[in-house]
């Protein structure tokens, strides 16, 4: 499972990047998608997939030690996903307007703001 | 998208979500739910029903601007931080309960509030930004 | 009540957004609320600095959950700090807003998105959590998305765009180093993370995780590869925006750049000569970028990239007075920088325009104002007696006795780079003569303003003129300041002691 799951990550991340390298608006988006997908599933791999080691259970407890998952892996994911479901529309809209108002959704003709005046 | 079927089905399938979504919003204490995901599927029944019917109709059947419910919700998440300071003296955002369940809801407590804060804010969030590209496409 | 004074400076600020929000459409009442709310919030980081001061390091559990679970927040005394800065910098960016942004960008809910933006920065400074950290840095980046494109005109599109894709990729470089971290130790709380991390025995991996926030936050604080998102948005946004932006939002990369590697990751000697290495690199590139601008904002942005490298130097070098001269220049940093950038807002509704070219004549006909600004300027460049010296002679101080001499002329180089630029404003804006340029439409001239909102455009940067003069003057002050901020971050044990309390 964690084998699967790190080369998912891998691809996740590969894609992301390449697709944030391209020319079009709308790839740039689907890149940040992947790229926070990838992370995502990376907190999930990292926090350990495996029930037990709840940190707020004392060692003392040992009923519920094994019952339980680390909770906190989740509890990021979720803080995570909240995050990017606001970036996500709000970058959206931003590529929505900067069509309209450009007219094109080719990157390498937005150079204006970075020419000599 | 005008077929009568959706348009037949939204109408039925509105209060359903809605009660769906309180549903999980109640129960997010301690199984998987919560305010968010609730939020996300009330918005999302009001989105149906924006397809199915046009945004006009939607938009007077919630007869408040959905970016009204953002400072709503905030307010009362804040509120419901500071309770524990007002009421018993603990820190910040410390859970406090009344002591009876009460009936279909379960404990009730200022987690309770704060999600249904949280509850607010994303259905507000939510729904003014479908509303806001549904508008200008 | 006392003991939730850490938490007052953002729960201030959520308050004020949520009251703004709800006075959507009436636009001057929110003005007054604004201002209003910024001269309390002014109050309370006032208040909070004075006992951090006097008790040492304050914190606080959220909900009431035991240090390394909960989130804690901490206000040492860089953090308590930086808050009141941000204080100061909020109280005249609002007084300046309310004069210059335009009603149509009041009425899309400028000024609550403008609180937001403080609540996250005040909740960034105070949070002992990293990934409460991450969930700042969020709240930030999307109230700042929003300011720079409110207003929607091309440029700004454009330029929000090239912001909006490197910030977010940052934000995931520094959410995947969180996750790895986490991995790594199972711990989140800064304070917990410095103990476990210090005694993991796979330094590889630690030294990767530690690459990885240095790029994550080296994005958000435009170091030297990495900061070219700066210079092609910071000037789209009206004046008022670039302000907030060009004096706070680079800061806090900076200073989680300063507290991650101060608490977390200690002592490693290659991160210390890549910090270095891109320290002088950041110093040498920031400088010969504005040499070229013919935009007063974009020299002002490459400024910024410029004066980065002086913190980060004082971050590398790592002793105690080079730490001290990187915080105090922070400090003077940031009210110079929000002032330079209001100053440009002035110039441009003098003139309707930022270019140099066009620019002039302003001394002949407005020579008070101009003696106003060339307090900014000359400490800018650090002229003594004025702010900018003394930290400069504490890093170069600091570089000789490392014998590094290439960063001293980097040091030298920039500094030298500074002093031409100004002089190239001064002479260009104020002493040339000025040309006749066309009149604009709709556009109101600074001369036609009501004496209302001239004060609102002037008193604010007469206010952070003051404050640097402060600086300038009374700099043992500062640097005593600054001593003790450096003593607290080398000996991090009493801010872990502060946080975990007697569990140790």
């Amino acid at each position: 499972m964690e084998f699967i799951l790190a080369i998912l990550i891998g691809i996740f991340y590969a894609a992301g990047l390449y697709m944030m390298l391209r020319r079009s608006l709308v790839k740039l988006i689907i890149g940040l998608i992947l790229l926070g997908n990838g992370a995502n599933l990376l907190i999930f791999l990292l926090g350990r997939i495996t029930k037990g080691l709840p940190p707020i259970i004392s060692g003392e407890s040992p009923v519920f030690l094994g019952a339980y998952a680390d909770p906190i892996p989740q509890a990021l994911i979720l803080t995570a996903i909240v995050i990017s479901f606001g970036l996500q529309s709000f970058a959206i809209v931003l590529v929505k307007r900067a069509y309209t108002v450009v007219k094109t959704d080719d990157l390498d003709q937005m150079n204006s703001t970075d020419q000599f005046s | 998208m005008k077929t009568v079927i959706l348009k037949t089905a939204s109408n039925y399938l509105l209060p359903l979500l809605l009660l769906f979504s309180f549903f999980i919003l109640l129960r997010g204490h301690y199984l998987p739910g919560g305010g968010f995901v609730g939020g996300l599927i009330a918005a999302i029944a009001f989105v149906l029903h924006a397809f199915a019917n046009g945004l006009e109709n939607t938009k007077q059947l919630l007869r408040i601007h959905p970016g009204f419910l953002m400072p709503v919700g905030l307010a009362l998440a804040l509120f419901s931080g500071f309770s524990p300071i007002i009421f018993s003296d603990l820190p910040f955002m410390t859970g406090i309960w009344f002591p009876e369940p009460l009936s279909v809801v379960g404990m009730v407590g200022s987690a309770l509030f704060f999600d249904i804060g949280v509850y607010l804010v994303v259905v507000g969030v939510s729904l003014t930004i479908i509303f806001t590209i549904t508008e200008s496409a | 009540m006392i003991q939730h004074l850490v938490l007052y400076p953002i729960l201030i600020q959520v308050f004020l957004a949520v009251v703004l929000l709800f006075c959507w459409r009436r636009v001057h009442l929110q003005k007054v609320i604004s201002v209003v709310g910024s001269f309390l919030s002014l109050g309370i980081a006032i208040w909070l600095f004075i006992n951090t001061w006097n008790q040492g390091t304050l914190t606080i559990q959220a909900g009431n959950w035991e240090a390394p679970f909960g989130i804690s927040f901490v206000s040492d005394t860089f953090a308590a700090t930086l808050v009141l800065l941000t204080a100061i910098s909020g109280l005249a960016v609002s007084v300046f807003s309310v004069g210059t942004i335009l009603p149509a960008r009041l009425k899309f809910g400028y000024l609550p998105i403008f609180h937001f933006l403080l609540l996250g920065l005040n909740g960034a400074f105070l949070t002992g959590d990293i990934f409460n950290l991450y969930v700042w840095f969020e709240v930030i980046i999307i109230s700042s998305f929003v300011l720079i494109t409110l207003g929607g005109e091309k440029a700004q599109l454009e330029g929000a765009l090239k912001y909006f894709t490197l910030n977010i990729f940052a934000s995931m470089i520094f959410l995947t180093a969180v996750a790895v971290l986490y991995g790594l130790t199972g711990s989140l709380n800064m304070a917990d993370l410095s103990i476990k991390v210090a005694a993991i025995e796979n330094r590889g991996l630690v030294e990767v995780t530690a690459i990885l926030f240095l790029i994550g936050f080296g994005i958000k604080s435009a170091l030297f590869p990495l900061y070219f998102w700066l210079p092609a948005s910071y000037h789209t946004p009206p004046p008022a925006v670039s302000a907030i932006f060009g004096g706070l939002l680079t800061k806090v990369g900076v200073y989680a750049l300063i507290r991650v590697f101060t608490l977390i990751f200690v002592g490693d000697v290659f991160l210390e000569n890549v910090i270095l290495t891109i320290a002088g690199l950041t110093l040498i590139s920031g400088a010969i970028g504005a040499l070229v601008q013919n935009n007063i904002v974009k020299i002002f942005s490459y400024l910024i990239i410029c004066h980065i490298g002086y913190v980060i130097l004082g971050l590398g070098l790592a002793s105690e007075l080079a730490i001290a001269g990187a915080i105090f220049y922070l400090i003077h940093d940031i009210i110079v920088k929000t002032n330079l950038f209001m100053i440009s807002g002035l110039i441009y509704r003098i003139k309707g325009t930022f270019s140099i070219r066009d620019l002039g004549g302003l001394y002949a006909k407005y020579p008070l104002l101009s003696l106003l600004m060339v307090i900014p300027f000359f400490s800018l460049v650090g002229i003594p007696p004025l702010s900018g010296f003394w930290p400069k002679l504490a890093l170069i101080t600091e570089s000789f006795k490392v014998d590094n001499y290439w960063l001293i002329a980097a040091v030298l180089f920039a500094t030298f780079i500074t002093f031409y630029l100004i002089a190239k404003i001064w002479s260009e804006v104020f002493w040339k003569e000025g040309k006749i340029l066309p009149k604009l439409h709709n556009f109101r001239y600074f001369e036609k303003l009501k004496l209302e909102k001239k004060i609102q455009i002037v008193g604010p940067i007469v206010f952070l003129a003051l404050v640097s003069l402060y600086i300038g003057f009374c700099a043992e002050n500062i640097q005593q300041l600054a001593l003790r901020v450096a003593k607290e971050l080398l000996n991090n044990q009493h801010y872990i002691q502060a946080v975990l309390g007697n569990q140790l």
